[in-house]
């Protein structure tokens, strides 16, 4: 189990991470999530010994291990460049960190033997490793970190540099590896996608400050704030006055005078009172659409009643229409609204695709999750 | 190594930088404006008063603006030609047009006394020919001394041209040529332009060995002088304040040049913007006729250039006083290699080069290892800039400069004030050829140490590898081709150096390059040669190990 407790690292002036709590429990898989520059690789390096944090612990087994070095450690690092030995070959690179530790010959041999097949490069041992190819590279040093059986493993980056392809496929089978063999695994990523591919759960990171920490579904649907609604998959922020504020939630009004319902902010300080701006962030594929001149007809939601579907909905002329295959995505033009993205399940665009510059309205799907946040997305 | 330990190192390395490199320097200066009263212009009044001083002066700037640009008019032409044109030979060819680098200074002006001398093969053959009374030709003055630079120093052109133009990127000629610039216009606004830092590098490089320059003049010069053989007259008169002001002008006249063309070189540099495989220049395809034409050319130029070396082979197997008036030696025997291997004297001269340069060349890897691995860290340091400054001075001063200032310094003993005397012991020439080539040493090493990636010893770190583990199986295999290369050509120029030599050599610690002379002065050419070509196989040797290094090593 790894722990880091209330984490800081400041280079000058520059807070890189700030007050970062994190409990990883043995043999999850987790991601650091954020943004280039948000402190995550700042956080990984200070796990691995790299810097030394200006305050808080790091915490392996249980056993307080801020101040050792990162021989001292045991935990293994798979580098964004893999920094393979560029002097040494493919098996010679596996040994290194079993020589280190004066692992006996016969052992050694076994163990780089495991190692390579583990990743499947038996037949590789004696190659040089600027022969390989990248994907190669990747899964040598893989087995260079596993060999010595460390008990964290940390990752930066580990897939950015292969091909979109190349990259589908890996991140299933690292996964599926590091599940077998139950190691506790930190991966640094950008990559929004290949964190949830990739892991357990996952900490969003922004601006050296831990958001949220939660599976892919809880961050997807229940965002602590503006900021990680905003970083993972896509959203529209809208300004809006609380209305009506109750134990179930928030009454909010659009410009153009629409009124929806959203679940209270989670991010305040304060319970919202009627006045109050907000920001509504609203996920495309929680919105519906239909011509303004057309009735819901088939749609089963059309027995909400027409009074309070006209009292819902949201005046919009789209801008432009694209089909991407199981999606259609709108782009809608709203007064007094930035522009607003609503996704349509191809399935259901069917005949009722509506055209550029048509005149639409635009209303919550029932049962949909819209969040209120007070403070604003950057 | 902790953040205290490499301040420590820092601090180390500045003072004995500050010691060593600026403090002699200082103590010429200082030599240079002492007065019967104290402190004044005196000696430089009595400089500038003289005609033949300012002559000096003057020979020493223009003859350094002459030799450079003699040496790009032969060099980047050739450039274009090995770079641009498929040949039969071209790369074998390429490879032999360096060879005047392997001449040491004293043996390539030995080489061309044989060659163009009054008693030369070439002087002889031509008379002989025409059959002229006297010699067509007299090898004196600046004329001979031009020539031997153009022949020595057109190869920094060379190289650096063929480099820039292996590096440049073709699709920039391509766009000028799809804009429709003609052949001139591209060459002129596109190419050249963008080989300007090759060029202003090896202009620099040219202008330095030649203000510096001191066999050539010395051994061709005649009634032509030039700063560097002033000092050394002026030592050897014992007038030592003329000799100070002399090397401090001398040192004024290379630093403003170094200072003049790195402001040029400033904002000129350009790198490709391409993507993917920079091919470099692609070779135009010619005809069979001028193909032919072509390496009949570069076989006639590279034959030209051996000459020199096959000069001094062939001296070296005349035995003394067997060759008097014929076109080519009558005898050839081992007779003068007998004599050098057989007499214990005479291999001495071999065997203090061999010592002096060694220990020269291990001081120089010791400090170019510790410097580079301060001036590589990430991150800020304070002096460092200082320690890069110290450790570039050397090369900005010629080496009869150095040599004086040593001579002045260390000729006295006052421990307090860090001066021992160290003239006429053992410690003064390797001292020389240690300073002489800190800047080359440091910078290769420099050179690997950046290239290092920094992930590679964090992953050694997190395997579990200690500090000296880490140094010993990563850093040091890896920095070890590049620090290799640096030391062998250090070790080489320590091995053949004179410049400095002569200005501090005893009898007993007499250098290769010092025995050439006298067996000169002595009129024994035969054994001059011998040692030259011994020379020249030690340096082939020192290359063709350096060159086997180069690969790293893969063994279990």
């Amino acid at each position: 189990m790894l722990e880091l407790q209330a984490l800081g690292k400041r280079f000058g002036a520059v807070e890189a991470v700030r007050e970062l709590s994190l409990e990883v429990p043995a043999g999850e898989l987790l991601s650091l999530l954020g943004p280039s520059g948000c402190g995550k690789t700042t956080t990984l390096r200070m796990v691995a010994g790299f810097e030394a944090p200006t305050s808080g612990q790091v915490r392996i087994g249980g056993r307080d291990v801020t101040a050792l070095p990162p021989q001292r450690r045991g935990v293994g690092m798979v580098f964004q460049n893999y920094a393979l030995f560029p002097h040494l070959d493919v098996a010679q690179n596996v040994a290194f960190g079993l020589e280190a530790r004066g692992t006996p010959r016969g052992e050694l041999r076994r163990r780089v033997g495991e190692a390579l097949e583990r990743v499947d490069l038996a037949g590789y041992t004696a190659r040089k490793v600027q022969e390989l190819s990248g994907g190669q590279q990747q899964r040598v040093a893989l087995a260079r970190a596993l060999a010595p059986e460390p008990p964290v493993l940390l990752l930066d980056e580990p897939l950015s540099n292969l091909d979109t392809v190349l990259r589908e496929r890996t991140r299933t089978e690292l996964r599926a590896l590091l599940k077998r063999i139950g190691i506790t695994s930190i991966f640094v990523t950008h990559d929004q996608e290949e964190a949830f591919a990739l892991s357990d759960r996952v900490a969003v990171m922004y601006a050296g400050r831990l958001q949220q920490v939660g599976t892919p579904e809880q961050l997807y649907h229940e965002p602590a704030n503006a900021l990680v609604m905003g970083f993972i998959g896509q959203s529209n922020a809208l300004p809006v006055h609380v209305v009506h504020a109750d134990g179930d939630g928030l009454l909010c009004e659009l410009p153009g005078g629409a009124r929806w319902r959203a679940g209270a902010p989670r991010d305040a300080a304060r319970a919202p009172a009627a006045g109050d701006a907000l920001r509504l962030m609203v996920r495309p594929e929680a919105l519906r659409l239909r011509r303004a001149d057309a009735t819901y007809g088939t749609d089963a939601e059309a027995g909400q009643g027409a009074d309070a579907g006209r009292a819902a909905e949201l005046a919009a002329v789209v801008a432009s229409r694209r089909f991407a295959g199981a999606l259609v995505q709108y782009r809608l033009a709203a007064e007094g609204l930035p522009e607003l993205l609503v996704t349509v399940p191809a399935a259901h665009d069917g005949d009722a695709a509506v055209a550029e510059g048509e005149r639409v309205r635009v209303r919550p799907a029932s049962g949909a999750r819209l969040h209120a946040f007070a403070e604003h997305t950057p | 190594m902790s953040a205290r330990g490499v301040r420590t190192l820092l601090l180390a390395l500045v003072a004995l930088l500050l010691w060593l490199v600026l403090y002699p320097n200082l103590m010429v200066l200082a030599d240079s404006l002492r007065t019967p009263a104290g402190w004044g212009l005196a000696a430089y009044a009595r400089f500038l008063a003289s005609h033949a001083e300012r002559l000096a002066l003057w020979n020493s700037v223009w003859i350094s603006v002459a030799s450079v640009l003699l040496s790009a008019l032969i060099g980047v032409p050739l450039a274009f030609l090995f770079s641009r044109y498929a040949f039969p030979g071209r790369r074998v060819l390429a490879a032999l047009v360096s060879l005047p680098v392997l001449l040491p200074p004293l043996v390539g002006v030995v080489a061309f006394l044989f060659l163009y001398g009054e008693t030369g093969f070439l002087t002889r053959g031509v008379q002989l020919l025409l059959g002229l009374d006297e010699p067509p030709w007299r090898l004196a003055g600046a004329g001979a001394v031009l020539l031997v630079h153009a022949y020595t120093m057109y190869v920094y052109f060379f190289a650096f041209t063929r480099a820039a133009l292996a590096r440049l990127d073709e699709s920039h000629a391509e766009a000028a040529a799809a804009l429709g610039a003609g052949r001139w216009r591209t060459l002129t606004r596109v190419t050249l332009p963008m080989l300007a830092p090759a060029l202003g590098g090896a202009a620099l490089l040219v202008f330095m060995t030649s203000i510096g320059s001191f066999s050539a003049p010395y051994v061709f010069g005649g009634g032509f002088r030039v700063l560097t053989t002033q000092v050394f007259a002026s030592k050897l008169n014992g007038d030592l304040q003329m000799a100070a002001v002399e090397t401090v002008a001398l040192a004024l006249a290379s630093v403003l040049a170094l200072a003049l063309l790195q402001r040029f070189e400033a904002g000129r540099r350009y790198t490709g913007a391409g993507k993917g495989a920079l091919g470099g220049a692609r070779l135009r395809r010619l005809s069979p006729r001028t193909r032919a034409l072509l390496s009949a050319f570069a076989v006639a130029l590279v034959g030209f250039l051996l000459l020199p070396h096959a000069t001094v082979f062939l001296v070296s197997l005349v035995p003394e006083g067997s060759w008097t008036t014929q076109l080519l030696p009558p005898r050839y025997t081992l007779a003068n290699y007998a004599s050098l291997f057989g007499d214990a004297q005479m291999l001495q001269p071999v065997v203090n080069s061999l010592r002096m340069a060694s220990v020269a060349t291990l001081a120089n890897v010791v400090l170019a290892v510790a410097a580079a691995y301060v001036l590589a860290r990430p991150g800020r340091l304070r002096g460092r800039g200082l320690l890069a400054l110290l450790i570039a001075l050397p090369w900005a001063l010629p080496g009869t400069v150095l040599a004086i200032a040593l001579a002045t310094t260390f000729s006295v003993q006052q421990p307090l004030a860090g001066r021992f005397v160290w003239v006429g012991t053992f410690v003064i020439l390797p001292l020389a050829y240690f300073l002489r080539n800190i800047p080359l040493v440091t910078r290769a090493a420099l050179t690997s140490f950046q290239q290092l990636d920094p992930a590679l010893e964090e992953a050694a770190a997190s395997l579990g590898a200690s500090q000296a583990r880490t140094l010993r199986r990563v850093v040091l295999p890896l920095v070890l081709p590049g620090l290799a290369a640096g030391a062998v050509l250090a070790f080489v120029t320590a091995l053949g150096e004179f410049v400095a030599s002569i200005l501090l050599y005893t009898h007993r610690t007499r250098p290769i390059s010092i025995e050439i002379l006298s067996q000169l002065r002595a009129f024994d050419f035969g054994l001059a040669a011998a040692y030259g070509v011994l020379l020249i196989a030690l340096m082939l040797v020192a290359f063709l190990l350096a060159s086997r290094t180069e690969t790293p090593a893969t063994g279990a």
